[in-house]
């Protein structure tokens, strides 16, 4: 059973008398386990695609089907409530909460979220810290970690409540190369050891190299199946 | 809950500058609500302690009618014995009242043998009159304090008349008064003290033995026109005051009519509306202090959601239920309302101790060495903390009820 399903994906934005059409229709269907990127110029409509992939907007028309539930008919309330059971989220500025530290920046979906009893909740916590690299810096707070370190607390508070799947846009793109691969490979480590559906955004030609499966987007449409291992299938 | 209010707590000291701040404001307007409070109730206190102990007694009963008409001192209002006595029986039931002073007021000429001016005369028990009105001696200005308040054929006078008639003590005047049928009569005084001058028509007040009023008058009978009564707990005033109406209004007259009025010093006394000042302000400070809290807690709360639009679109992405967003913000405003609460009370009680081992002295009138004794009750202090933090939550309640319903992509893309 697929992941994500989409089909004659529409979203619209207006603004005034303007009309801008950011995704056009599109299709594509992603399997559980799969380390997907989306990648295009900007504008071409990454960002806009993943935002309703994770319940964050609407699509104007069209069937948008995530984890077997029609994501398109969710309110605001039922939407948070569907982001905080299945999904991750990774930022390109990280986004962790300056007044946490990094253990508790993990802890904070648990807690607000999900509400986890703190045995369990320590031990994940600790099981994320030692899977990321981050144990030792576990009581820093973000403005005492580099941007590779607080991208990698960002992978393990979005795997936090094992989602099934994590939304990550441009994850890479305030980060050196080196860490950029780091936090790649971690995805990939993560996606091997928990099954996590990974889909990201990135216009990094050699970012793009490391996606499993590619879908490769222009003015809102999907241009062309890439070269992608397996379970894919994309038209637009 | 206690995660989302450490939370709250890391929040306000990540803008340690702007938290500070706004407590600062919030704990002064505290600390002047609180010494205002203390400061006046003492004040209030005091004085009003100095018009029922010295002077009027917490209540007094007449026969209706009299406080009407009470500048001209009728006699033909008198409580004859038997309707004395029913005053008395109720009086004495009344656990709330600690004694009772009868009077028998009058209108009469005051004569150094030179010089003739009018005079009030109260006649009193003395005994009864001291315990019902125990400042009374402090308010001698010349003449002993020592018991018994006065002797028969003793006259303590006011000070406007022992000036104005050059009047000294152990001097003798002659009071003349005309009695209810007409006929005049005179007797001669040793003047025992002088009291200090009073606002009203109290300022012309004298007294003499009650015995000798009556013979003064010629009446026979035991009649007075006045009880001043002393409760012993002051703040039971209006319930006794309630209660005393209640018991008398069966006392009727042949038409049936009410034959008894009670009033309260402050429906007696002009220095009430001085009180009703003290407690107006008080309620302006109080609004004051309520607008100080409302607006900074609104500005540091409506600052702290547009700083922190891309957080919230963060923690709402994730999956954070609107309700605990609102909850985050709503905690913040409730700490700093707690915090200037908690800070205000502790540097007002610190202040109020400070000015009660100070012991700081003044005169009020005549009264030479009140000392001001500022306190704050616990139902003051619950009331303003209360306030204070019911008005910081409803202060955050805009804020963050805007930050719970951010839509997560507009503020994660805010710049």
């Amino acid at each position: 059973m697929s992941q994500v399903r989409a089909e004659k994906l529409v979203k619209t934005y207006r603004s005034g008398e303007i009309e801008v059409q950011a995704v056009r229709g599109v299709d594509f269907t992603i399997e559980p386990g799969s380390l997907v990127a989306f990648v295009g110029p900007s504008g071409s409509g990454k960002t806009t695609l993943l935002n309703m992939i994770g319940c964050l907007d609407h699509p104007t028309s069209g069937k948008l089907t995530v984890v077997d539930t029609d994501v398109a008919s969710l309110d605001r309330r039922a939407a948070a409530e569907f982001r905080g059971r299945h999904m991750g989220f990774i930022f390109q500025d990280f986004n962790l909460i300056p007044v946490l530290s990094a253990y508790e920046n993990i802890e904070y979906p648990l807690i607000m979220v999900q509400d986890w009893p703190e045995q369990k909740r320590r031990a994940q916590i600790t099981r994320l810290l030692e899977a990321v690299g981050m144990a030792a810096q576990a009581h820093k707070r973000p403005d005492q970690l580099s941007g590779g370190q607080k991208q990698r607390v960002a992978v393990a508070r979005a795997l936090a409540t094992n989602a099934k799947l994590v939304l990550a846009d441009e994850p890479t793109a305030n980060l050196d190369h080196d860490s950029a691969y780091q936090v790649l490979g971690l995805m990939k480590k993560m996606r091997d050891e928990l099954g996590t559906t990974f889909l990201f955004s990135t216009h990094d030609p050699k970012i793009m190299d490391e996606a499993e499966v590619l879908f490769t987007l222009e003015d809102g449409r999907i241009r062309a199946p890439a070269a992608a291992p397996t379970p894919v299938a994309a038209h637009a | 809950m206690l995660n989302v209010i450490k939370i709250a707590f890391r929040n306000l000291v990540r803008y340690g500058r702007r938290t500070l701040l706004t407590s600062s404001l919030i704990t002064l307007g505290v600390v002047a609500v609180l010494l205002f409070i203390g400061v006046s109730g003492s004040f209030k206190a005091l004085m009003i302690g100095q018009f029922t102990d010295g002077m009027l007694g917490n209540l007094e009963v007449h026969r209706k009618g009299y406080v009407a008409s009470i500048d001209n001192a009728p006699l033909n209002l008198n409580m004859q014995p038997a309707l004395v006595k029913k005053v008395e029986q109720v009086l004495d039931k009344t656990p709330e009242i600690d004694t009772y002073s009868e009077r028998l007021k009058f209108g009469a000429m005051f004569s150094n043998f030179t010089e003739t001016t009018s005079i009030r005369v109260n006649g009193v028990d003395p005994a009864r009159e001291a315990a019902t009105v125990p400042l009374m001696p402090t308010r001698l200005i010349a003449g002993s304090k020592a018991p018994p308040l006065l002797k028969p054929g003793e006259i303590l006078i006011p000070a406007l008349i022992a000036q104005g008639l050059k009047v000294k003590v152990g001097d003798n005047v002659v009071l003349v008064a005309t009695n209810l049928q007409g006929s005049m009569n005179g007797r001669t005084f040793v003047v025992r003290g002088v009291l200090e001058g009073a606002s009203g028509p109290s300022g012309r007040d004298g007294y003499i033995d009650i015995n000798d009023a009556r013979s003064l008058l010629r009446i026979t009978q035991p009649e007075v026109n006045e009880i001043a009564i002393r409760l012993k707990k002051p703040e039971q005033l209006q319930r006794v005051d309630a209660q005393l109406k209640r018991a008398f209004a069966g006392t009727v007259n042949q038409q049936g009519k009410p034959m008894l009025e009670v009033h309260t010093w402050a429906e007696l006394s002009p220095f009430s509306s001085v009180v009703s000042m003290i407690d107006l302000l008080t309620v302006f400070i109080k609004i004051m202090l309520v607008s100080i809290v409302l607006i900074s807690v609104l500005n540091v709360m409506i600052m702290a959601v547009y700083e922190r639009i891309r957080e919230i679109g963060t923690i709402s992405a994730i999956g954070t239920p609107p309700r605990r967003i609102m909850a985050i913000f709503l905690s913040e405003g409730l700490l700093l309302g707690i915090g200037g609460a908690a800070l205000g009370t502790a540097v007002s009680l610190a202040v109020i101790g400070a000015l009660n081992a100070h012991k700081i002295v003044f005169n009020f009138a005549r009264t030479q060495g009140l000392v001001l004794a500022p306190s704050v009750g616990l139902i003051d202090v619950a009331t303003i903390a209360g306030l204070v933090v019911v008005m910081a939550l409803l202060a955050s309640l805009q804020p963050a009820w805007k930050a719970s319903r951010m839509d997560p992509v507009r503020a994660l893309g805010h710049v």
